[in-house]
């Protein structure tokens, strides 16, 4: 599936300052029994969003009005457990289009990029310096570049370079997905099929 | 040049590379499920394509499925129209199908070894983390997202930076009573949840090479948790026995050959890997976990540490205990549980049930125990009841359940009770992961079986000795 281009993105941000947010807690087991790639958003964080009658916990973040935007920051080594693309399709479809973390999963990383979510890596500095800066104000606003590959927290101007191959920076830019790639090797690869012993 | 077994197998199968990007990786074998793979479907058809080597996918049902009366229709209306589009997928697109109440049904991650789907040197993905099971065989197996099921469905490819390589070596053999489980807990509490994220891990050492396959592939199938994309251990003869003789395995002639390359699937002496971990061996102890990641486990006699000890966030570590209603400094041994679970792609083969069975066998269950003995295929069933392992079970008041992935996340009815603490054989003790609320200690099929019969954490070791 296509996806939205990514290219520069200024917001104020939603601030989880957590480590290990694991893919259950993004959206849980019970929650993945739809066939179709809709209505995921409404069961992102589930059980640290809702008491078990339904009810919003009043001291998550997502119920709390003060914090929105569409740049989600979280501690370190977010998104790990599962494969499930549906974290990843919850992220995006309750309205996020960047995840900024220290540290991030291999299969969650992966899982964003392929949709147009972008994973931001920063240093802990950083991430403690976004979290510092939203608790004093709430609505500091962050910039990512994709071009420049420039994460800014605008309120000090502080700035620093992210990692992302430049394969994976273009689908972006461009709303390619890898699956347009391979389509067009595809000689190639029937080519290589045929030399597998099994 | 001198490489890994990693290496070799990775290169065997870059069909190209991209410039400052991925490789094209070639995938050999493909298993789907019902949870991750119709929103895959669905992509195919909103492109007009169809699968491109329908012979190398396998679908099985075992997500979402009941683990009671398998043989009536599937209660829950969402879970039975994901079977449904399975079935249907399947059948479009002309793919084996091992659906619910088959005689080869069962977790993906069973099935694939149980019928030669599995082998050595191969490239295996499916949309599930733990498809670093299949590792054990030397292969390179490893769990992916939606979008990339659908790029193995229309292209057989995916696109993957290859990762860096890492060897854990254990040196010198643990104590009797210590199983695989064991090990690989021990590993994931000395590495962390991301300790090996970005890495693809080599297992070296004795105490490897004399493990059974189901013993590798708990190890193996535990490596997702430290944060590595898989983990592998070198074919050798207890491979080889294993796979021969199997449905898809190669046969004749095409075995012979299969042998030559496969003898070939170790790393060179002299082959560098980008991190190497060296464990002590003795130094392992029967372990369980006391908080809500997979590293947070210590040895059973120990107790829990306090914030101070650990690495991270101390709000998040204080946050965990919480969750848990554990304190800081409390001894393991003797804790109250109410639920024990046997089960899952970790440790849902024939030999944990042997484990367990050898632990209850003249014992009764605890009375306030409600355990789930939950078979990883029917293949495993079987052997359950062929082996006369059943006839001690039920004699020792447990019942057996049909095969799935259960209460390990419990998508299906078997959910823990909010609060209630469960002694797991499964792969995580994240909140909420085996029902909302939930508290999830995970351990070894011994651990598992010995606190079911007294009803608190328990050493297996003193059943044993």
């Amino acid at each position: 599936m296509a996806y939205d281009k990514f290219t520069r993105l200024t917001s104020s941000v939603v601030p989880l300052p957590i480590e290990n947010v694991d893919t259950d807690q993004i959206i849980p087991a019970r929650f993945l029994k739809a066939t179709e790639r809709k209505g995921f958003g409404d069961n992102l964080f589930r059980d640290w969003r809702y008491h078990q009658d339904g009810s919003p916990k009043a001291d998550f973040v997502l119920n709390n009005s003060t914090y929105s935007g569409k740049i989600l920051v979280g501690g370190k080594n977010f998104g790990s457990g599962s494969s499930r693309e549906h974290a990843a399709w919850a992220i995006y479809d309750y309205g996020f289009r960047c995840v900024v973390s220290s540290f991030f999963a291999d299969i969650f990383q992966n899982n964003c990029l392929n949709i147009g979510v972008l994973p931001v890596q920063v240093s802990e500095d950083f991430l403690q310096a976004i979290f510092s800066a939203v608790e004093k104000d709430p609505s500091a606003s962050v910039t990512v570049d994709l071009d420049s590959q420039t994460v800014t927290l605008d309120a000090t101007a502080q700035q620093e370079r992210f990692e992302i191959s430049s394969y994976k920076k273009q689908n972006l830019q461009n709303g390619f997905d890898d699956i347009d790639y391979l389509l067009n090797i595809e000689s190639a690869i029937k080519d290589f099929a045929q030399s597998r012993p099994f | 040049m001198k490489k890994t077994l990693f290496d070799k197998v990775w290169d065997a199968h870059v069909v190209s590379s991209v410039t400052d990007g991925p490789d094209v990786l070639f995938i050999d074998r493909h298993m789907v499920h019902e949870v991750t793979s119709p929103v895959a479907f669905l992509g195919l058809k909103n492109r007009g394509i169809k699968v491109l080597y329908p012979e190398r996918t396998f679908a099985t049902a075992d997500h979402n499925t009941p683990t009671m009366n398998q043989h009536l229709p599937v209660a829950d209306a969402l879970s039975a129209k994901q079977l449904e589009a399975l079935e249907h997928n399947a059948a479009e697109h002309n793919i084996s199908y091992w659906g619910l109440g088959h005689e080869k049904n069962g977790i993906v991650h069973v099935v694939g070894p149980e019928y030669g789907i599995t082998l050595p040197g191969a490239t295996i993905v499916c949309g599930d983390s733990h498809t670093s099971t299949h590792g054990a065989f030397g292969a390179i197996a490893f769990g992916i997202g939606t979008s990339e099921v659908e790029m193995v469905l229309s292209t057989q490819c995916i696109m993957q930076p290859k990762p860096k390589s890492m060897r854990i070596h254990i040196e010198g053999m643990p104590g009797k009573g210590v199983t695989p489980k064991d090990v690989a807990l021990y590993i994931i509490s000395k590495l962390s949840t991301s300790g090996a994220t970005g890495y693809f891990v080599e297992y070296t050492g004795e105490v490897f090479e004399k493990m059974s396959m189901e013993g590798r592939m708990t190890v193996c199938n535990l490596s997702i948790e430290m944060g590595a994309r898989g983990g592998m251990i070198a074919p050798d003869q207890t491979t080889f026995e294993y796979v021969k003789g199997r449905e898809f395995a190669p046969k004749g002639c095409d075995w012979e050959s299969a042998m030559n390359y496969w003898s070939t699937l170790h790393t060179d002496e002299g082959a560098s890997y980008d991190k190497e971990i060296i464990l002590n061996g003795p130094e392992i102890e029967p372990m369980i976990t006391y908080g809500t990641n997979p590293g947070m486990g210590t040895g059973i006699s120990g107790s829990i540490p306090t914030a101070a000890q650990t690495e991270g966030s101390k709000e998040s570590y204080k946050k965990s205990l919480d969750y848990m209603g554990f304190s800081e400094n409390e001894p393991l041994l003797g804790k109250k549980v109410d639920y024990v679970f046997l089960g899952s792609c970790t440790n849902g083969r024939i030999e944990d049930f042997r484990a367990f069975t050898s632990i209850v066998k003249g014992r009764k269950k605890a009375d306030h125990i409600t355990a789930w003995l939950v078979p990883g295929s029917h293949k495993v069933r079987q052997a359950i009841i062929d082996e006369g392992l059943y006839d001690i079970l039920t004699a020792s008041g447990f019942e057996l359940r049909e095969p799935g992935c259960s209460a390990c996340l419990a998508m299906n009815e078997d959910k823990i009770p909010a609060g209630k603490v469960a002694v797991s054989t499964s792969n995580r003790n994240f909140e909420g992961r085996q029902g909302p609320g939930a508290r999830t200690m995970l351990a070894s099929p011994t651990v598992a079986a010995a606190t079911a019969v007294t009803g608190v954490v328990t050493d297996p070791r003193t059943f044993t000795d």
